[in-house]
């Protein structure tokens, strides 16, 4: 075998409000994780359109985590309800693709730095487990 | 734009940085990214130096997008757009890239990995650049008045920044008296002034200052609108006493025959059931308790409206609401104490004689059940040995992870309370640490330490039992000696936790504002912006934002004021950059956006015979939340479209070979 780790590419999607400022204090606090996750920010977890999420797939991700305000405490009141159904049928619809064990929706708070690293800990083990998703190069042969 | 000419900046940070990976060879990979003129990376790009380096190359070569790889934008953001502006540059040109925060620091135990993460983020910044555009915001005026939530001595001391400095200011207090805490105690540490005498001119000058109203026995239950512009809806709580009507006169409190624990003695005293909250309560207005009254509960009495002389009392008041419209707003709550009985081996609430910290400044008091005399509750013997533990619920897993900051003094000024009462007095101080770190705090330690009859035991009590007499036992394991120790006490006081007031998660949550691991209000940086928030045009005083004493709580609310009325004096806000905008030609009408606005922003016009959707600026927050429910990308958001959005989530996925 003697092959190297499989290395997950992840995509975030995180809130400016909550989720961000919850990733940065991580950063502050020097709390270490798994380099395999990039972060976007938009405004609101609201914002993200599923098809981010798709194109992310598409264009070589191997998972996709959003991240937004805990219920009830978005800076925006609602917007992360909003995500919430709209990730519910996200993930009815990744699911017919089999791609659903790829998304998560999580809420990471503007002070849990040190949940944050846990989440994209376990996230990128999970994704690790479940190998390559290799949709881009899949996308490019047709 | 079709003439993209893109600028990189990489900062070192010193070694924050630089320490990890090289910015030099993040450097040059983006020099070779497409549309990028310039590249460069520099020790400390915020300084003075490092602006110029980058005003100077605007300039030279003409850039119309830049990048700064660097810290959070949550830091340097603004820094790095006034940069833009000072050369004519639009500042939403400038991309930031988080290299710090989300890669220096986090993994610098994968050096490689984290240089290559950050070439990749730079690459996903230079795609999504190409696709930045200019926009411009607009300004509102801002009403010149504040409200300040909360009338404890930080938010008096706030109020009357404010109203000095001219803004009109509502005070709105939930209980019926302002004061908060410090109306409470009988001295103050470290230099045990009276309480009361340091702290009733500024409750009489709050009163009778032209600017402030106090909306007392009153809530807040509604905000709206925003920074600048304000809409609170304020709960004025049945009194059944007509305030303006009555003079403060006490003579329907002195007949009334109903009874009830009096909550400014800590239930250990009681008050009629028509009651002032304490003697020199501001406003001094009594109210009916409807709980213990006669009337309401058993349709007998009407005592106090027989003798009151100008007829103010009025059993059929209902609650009242006013709306209040102000620029900015001052959250000043304090906190609560920690429910102590809660920390079951210690029997608070069980066993008479052991109280809490703000039950013995009561017992210390003149004003106090027991007129100043420090006398045990059981039975009104004067204690000869006296337990104060400290840390009752702080810094414990099971209860408060964090510290009081009031607790070691407290005791220390406990022991002189109890030393110049009854000098005969032994006194065991259960601490685990004392921390004394204010201002004369240490030389206050230090003058205790020594004395006779004072006994330091490091060590918490493991189980508190109670004799027949009322006495207490415990024992404690003191880990200086290494010894157990059996404790007798007469009286045991608890320096117990503190936590947010109960009402604080319905009130961040109209404020938006977020909270620490404790619960207490989330300051926009720890140390550098410790007095505001995220929510623009909100400030926090004082204890809700972390246990404070009073000088700190005091010199916070002064600067909470003093940013409240830079924030008002500037006289205008800015409308935010990432408003919604309709591309008018794809619009379908369709009007999903508008049914998840959170904000009733979007209203679907007919124009030109065609139904589109419009947004309203003023009322348009910026979530996106109607750009990710737009059917046709029609709906789009500033400094967050579909296509910068898209080229990023693309690049970020794909990585860089
Ligand atoms: C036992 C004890 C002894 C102490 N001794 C000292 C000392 O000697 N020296 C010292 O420096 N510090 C001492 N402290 C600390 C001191 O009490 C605090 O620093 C101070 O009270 C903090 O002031 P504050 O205005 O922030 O909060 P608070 O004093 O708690 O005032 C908050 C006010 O807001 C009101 N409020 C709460 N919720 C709402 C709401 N939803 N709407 C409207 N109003 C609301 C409350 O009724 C109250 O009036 C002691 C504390 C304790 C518990
Ligand atoms: S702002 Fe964080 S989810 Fe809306």
């Amino acid at each position: 075998m003697g092959e190297e780790e499989f290395e997950p590419r992840i995509v975030v999607f995180a809130c400016n409000w909550c989720s961000y400022a919850g990733i940065d204090l991580a950063g502050t606090s020097r709390i270490r994780y798994p380099y395999n996750v990039k972060i976007i920010k938009t405004m609101c977890s609201g914002r993200v359109h599923p098809e981010m999420v798709l194109k992310a797939l598409e264009g070589g991700a191997d998972g996709v985590l959003i991240t937004g305000c805990h219920p009830a405490d978005c800076h925006y009141i609602s917007g992360n309800y909003k995500t919430m159904r709209r990730y519910l049928l996200l993930k009815k619809v990744l699911r017919e693709l089999g791609l659903s064990e790829r998304v998560k929706l999580e809420w990471i708070s503007a002070s849990e730095g040190d949940r944050w690293a846990r989440v994209a800990s376990e996230f990128v083990e999970h994704i690790r487990k479940l190998g390559p998703l290799r949709l881009k190069e899949v996308v490019e042969s047709e | 734009m079709s003439d993209v000419r893109i600028g990189v900046y990489v900062c070192h940070c010193g070694k924050n940085i630089g320490g990890v990976i090289d910015p030099a060879k993040v450097t040059e990979f983006a020099g070779k990214l497409p549309n990028v003129v310039v590249a460069r990376d520099y020790m400390y790009m915020c300084s003075s130096p490092g602006q110029s380096l980058i005003e100077e190359d605007i300039k030279r070569y003409g850039l119309n997008r830049v990048i700064v790889a660097a810290c959070s934008p949550r830091m340097h953001e603004p820094t790095f757009q006034g940069v833009l502006k000072r050369t004519g540059l639009n500042p939403w040109l400038l991309q930031m890239v988080n290299i710090r925060e989300h890669v220096t620091w986090v993994h610098d135990d994968v050096p490689q990995r984290a240089e290559e993460k950050a070439k990749e983020l730079v690459a996903a910044a230079v795609a999504r650049a190409a696709h930045l555009h200019e926009i411009t915001t607009e300004k509102f005026p801002v009403v010149s008045s504040a409200l300040v939530i909360g009338g404890g001595i930080a938010g008096i001391r706030a109020s009357l920044d404010l109203a000095n400095a001219g803004i009109k200011v509502y005070l709105v207090e939930k209980k019926q008296s302002i004061g908060g805490k410090m109306a409470q105690l009988d001295k103050t540490f470290p230099t045990l002034d009276c309480s009361q005498c340091i702290l009733t001119p500024l409750m009489v000058e709050v009163s009778r200052h032209p600017n402030i109203s106090i909306y007392a026995y009153s809530e807040v239950v509604d905000v709206s609108g925003s920074a600048g512009d304000f809409k609170v809806k304020v709960k004025l709580k049945p009194t059944y006493v007509d305030w303006d009507k009555c003079t403060g006169c006490g003579t329907c409190v002195e007949k009334c025959p109903g009874r009830a624990p009096k909550e400014f003695d800590e239930g250990l005293s009681n008050r009629k059931a028509i009651y002032f909250e304490f003697a020199q309560a501001v406003p001094r207005r009594p109210v009916i308790d409807a709980e213990h009254c006669l009337w309401f509960t058993r349709g007998i009495c009407r005592v106090c409206e027989k003798v009151c002389p100008v007829g103010a009392i009025d059993y059929s008041q209902k609650e009242r609401y006013v709306e209040l419209n102000v620029g900015a707003i001052v959250v000043a709550i304090g906190y609560e104490l920690y429910d102590l009985s809660k920390i079951r081996e210690y029997g608070y609430g069980k066993f008479k004689n052991v109280v809490s910290g703000l039950q013995f400044e009561r017992i210390s008091s003149a004003d106090g059940p027991t007129k100043g005399r420090i006398l045990r509750p059981s039975d009104g013997k004067e204690p000869k040995t006296i337990g104060i533990v400290l840390c009752a619920g702080s810094r414990d897993e099971k209860h408060k992870k964090y510290c009081c900051r009031y607790g070691c003094a407290a005791a220390l000024k406990h022991v002189y309370y109890i030393k110049h009462s009854i000098p005969d007095a032994k006194v065991l101080i259960l601490y685990t640490d004392i921390r004394a770190f204010g201002k004369g705090y240490e030389e206050f330690y230090q003058r205790f330490r020594g004395e006779e009859d004072v006994f330091f035991i490091r060590g918490r009590p493991a189980e508190i039992f109670e004799n027949k007499d009322g006495s207490l036992i415990f024992d404690v394991y003191d880990s200086n000696t290494g010894q157990l120790v059996n404790v007798k006490a007469d009286l045991v006081v608890l320096e117990g936790a503190v936590e947010p007031p109960k009402e604080w998660e319905s009130l961040r949550r109209l404020l938006k504002v977020s909270c620490d691991p404790g619960g207490f209000a989330l300051e926009l940086h720890p140390k550098l912006r410790p007095f505001e928030t995220t929510s623009d045009g909100v400030f926090l005083a004082g204890a809700i934002q972390g246990p404070k004493d009073i000088p700190d709580t005091v010199a916070h609310a002064a600067a909470a004021a003093a940013a409240a009325i830079g924030f008002l004096s500037k006289g205008y806000v800015e409308s935010v950059p990432y408003l919604a905008f309709v591309n008018e030609d794809i619009c379908s009408g369709c009007g999903l956006c508008a049914s998840v606005c959170p904000y009733d922003a979007i209203t679907i016009e007919e124009k030109e015979g065609k139904r589109v959707a419009k947004v309203n600026v003023i009322n348009c927050k910026g979530c996106g939340t109607c750009v990710a429910t737009c059917p046709s990308g029609a709906m789009q958001q500033n400094y967050f479209t579909d296509t910068q959005l898209l080229s990023e989530v693309v690049s970020l996925a794909g990585g860089v070979k």
